[in-house]
């Protein structure tokens, strides 16, 4: 076990290259912390932003207009603002005005915490776009199958959940599919908000340990990997959610 | 390749599934009576009501603290443009470039292309912008004379990295959506493979293209003000500058962040909505 250290140790001491992560054992825990932190912001608002993605696009095609362009105006912005502004706008502007306990030290301590207003702010700035990805799955559904579904006594939400919704999801699941890559990217912008993701670990490292440029290369080959894990899990999903005879 | 296959089963007598097609959500444009105007200025009054009253007399109230610092804020959104346009200019150039490289028929130039997109398009934004914050020096000698590089421009640098490989891939997609037989037409013309790509593939390619295009440049746009991380002062930091020098009353920051998303959405929407009209008329897909 000891010999990728002492390898990245021996690297250091020929060639100047200082990946502290692998030999240093404290660097180490930060960056995989900082993984950590990651991959549970990433399945958090993946799985948050389906379900906002799925409810608001069964609220796309409520009958009443008031929800229907309450719902259009929640796509609408989310999608045109920038996302650190979202999370600004959560974190500080929301955060600061909800009301707060206190710690053991007189401190203000919210009951939302950085990490949880990330969550929330990631969620609706990628469910926005899901929304419309899975409006128009829904739109590709024939208007012949909701009416089968009608027909067999299905009420509006049942036929969404049990005929409508499987059948969007496959047939925009591509679309899906480059967003949730998207939303493994954006989590970086917690940063700014002092969430200890993986930049934010390494940004820290490299502060410490000046090594900027091998941290870098790390940093770069970790997103690889996992936008690279993302992309294999949702090709995995897609082929076994196939339509035996539908396409190609 | 995959709406050309739906579309063949949705020919079929009874389709599983309609061809997929993301239409862009609108704003529907409400139609006002009297009573929504009574109850939603009667909201906003009830609103900055509350607002005011948490505050001091001796203070400002938000709205009247928007109205002092706009100036000052606007200027900062107009340098967010800038660098958006800088480095869309800059990125479609270089793109175009790379994009092209793809389809070159020397396999190393391609396959170099290819590898520069795929590592400019899966890093996030924010990491690219770090990677050229840190690792470009503050300056650079050319011949000896000496150019400093500010802040903002090797922010500008840094987003255009990622603009180049994203026009990469779209320069890519609009050439290999144009017909072969254009090109067995061009060279039953006698045209050359260089005068066949720029006098008839790519003109026409320049319509497929216009709308991601666009829609890139409104992630651009968006994507500008996480130059606030790293410094730049741009209207983010403007903002938070602002928050500070009114006392940083906490119920300040959700007034003037809400005015920065307020200026990118004024700015975002009708360029969203242009692209979507853009692509209906070209008949994209």
């Amino acid at each position: 076990m000891d010999v990728i250290p002492a390898w990245f140790k021996d690297l250091y001491e020929t060639t100047g290259l200082n990946f502290t992560v692998f030999y240093d054992p404290y660097d180490w825990h930060r960056y995989v912390d900082g993984v950590r932190m990651t991959v549970l912001l990433t399945v958090s608002t993946i799985l948050a932003s389906l379900l906002i993605g799925a409810v608001g696009a069964l609220l796309q095609s409520a009958p009443s207009r008031i929800v229907r362009g309450a719902v259009n105006g929640f796509v609408v912005l989310f999608r045109n603002t920038p996302p650190l502004v979202q999370i600004f706008f959560f974190y500080f502007g929301i955060g600061a005005v909800l009301p707060a306990g206190q710690d053991q030290f007189g401190l203000r301590q919210p009951f939302i915490d950085n990490v949880e207003w990330a969550i929330i702010a990631l969620s609706l700035f990628a469910g926005a776009f899901n929304v419309e990805i899975f409006r128009s799955g829904v739109e590709a559904v024939p208007k012949t199958t909701v009416e089968a579904a009608e027909a067999l006594g299905y009420t509006r939400l049942k036929a969404y959940v049990y005929v409508i919704l499987p059948l969007a999801l496959r047939v925009c699941l591509p679309a899906l599919n480059n967003n949730l890559v998207n939303l493994l990217k954006t989590t970086t912008l917690a940063y700014a908000i002092a969430v200890p993701e993986t930049l934010y670990a390494v940004k820290q490292i490299w502060s410490e340990s000046q090594n900027v440029f091998e941290m870098m290369l790390v940093l770069f080959v970790t997103y690889g990997i996992l936008v690279g894990i993302l992309v294999w899990i949702m090709h995995r999903w897609e082929k076994s959610l196939r339509i035996p005879g539908y396409g190609r | 390749m995959s709406t050309k296959n739906t579309q063949t089963s949705a020919d079929a007598p009874l389709p599983v599934l309609l061809p997929f097609r993301i239409e862009p959500t609108r704003l529907g444009t409400p139609r006002l009576a009297p009573v929504h105007a009574v109850l939603i200025g009667a909201g906003l009054a009830l609103l900055a009501g509350t607002a005011w009253a948490q505050a001091d007399a001796a203070q400002l109230s938000p709205l009247d603290v928007i109205i002092k610092w706009a100036p000052l804020l606007l200027y900062g959104f107009a340098f967010n443009i800038l660098i958006s346009m800088i480095a869309m200019a800059l990125g479609t150039g270089a793109g175009l470039g790379v994009g092209l490289g793809m389809l070159s028929e020397n396999p190393l130039l391609a396959r170099v292309c290819w590898a520069l997109t795929q590592f400019f398009r899966n890093a996030p934004w924010l990491v690219l912008l770090f990677f050229v914050m840190f690792l470009v020096p503050f300056q650079i000698t050319v011949f000896g004379v000496r150019i400093p590089l500010p802040d903002w421009v090797k922010a500008t640098v840094g987003f255009s990295l990622p603009v180049m490989a994203n026009v990469a891939e779209i320069v890519r997609g609009a050439v290999r959506s144009v017909p072969s037989t254009q090109w067995e037409a061009a060279e039953s013309l006698a045209f050359t493979p260089r005068q066949t790509m720029w006098q008839i593939i790519l003109p026409q390619c320049v319509k497929r293209m216009l709308p991601p295009w666009m829609n890139l440049y409104s992630l651009v746009t968006m994507a500008t003000v996480q130059a606030s991380i790293v410094g730049v002062s741009e209207m983010l930091t403007l903002t938070a500058q602002v928050h500070t020098a009114e006392g940083g009353r906490p119920e300040l920051f959700a007034p003037l962040y809400g005015f920065a998303l307020f200026c990118f959405f004024l700015y975002c929407y009708p360029i969203d909505r242009f692209t979507a009209r853009l692509e209906r008329r070209f008949h994209i897909r």
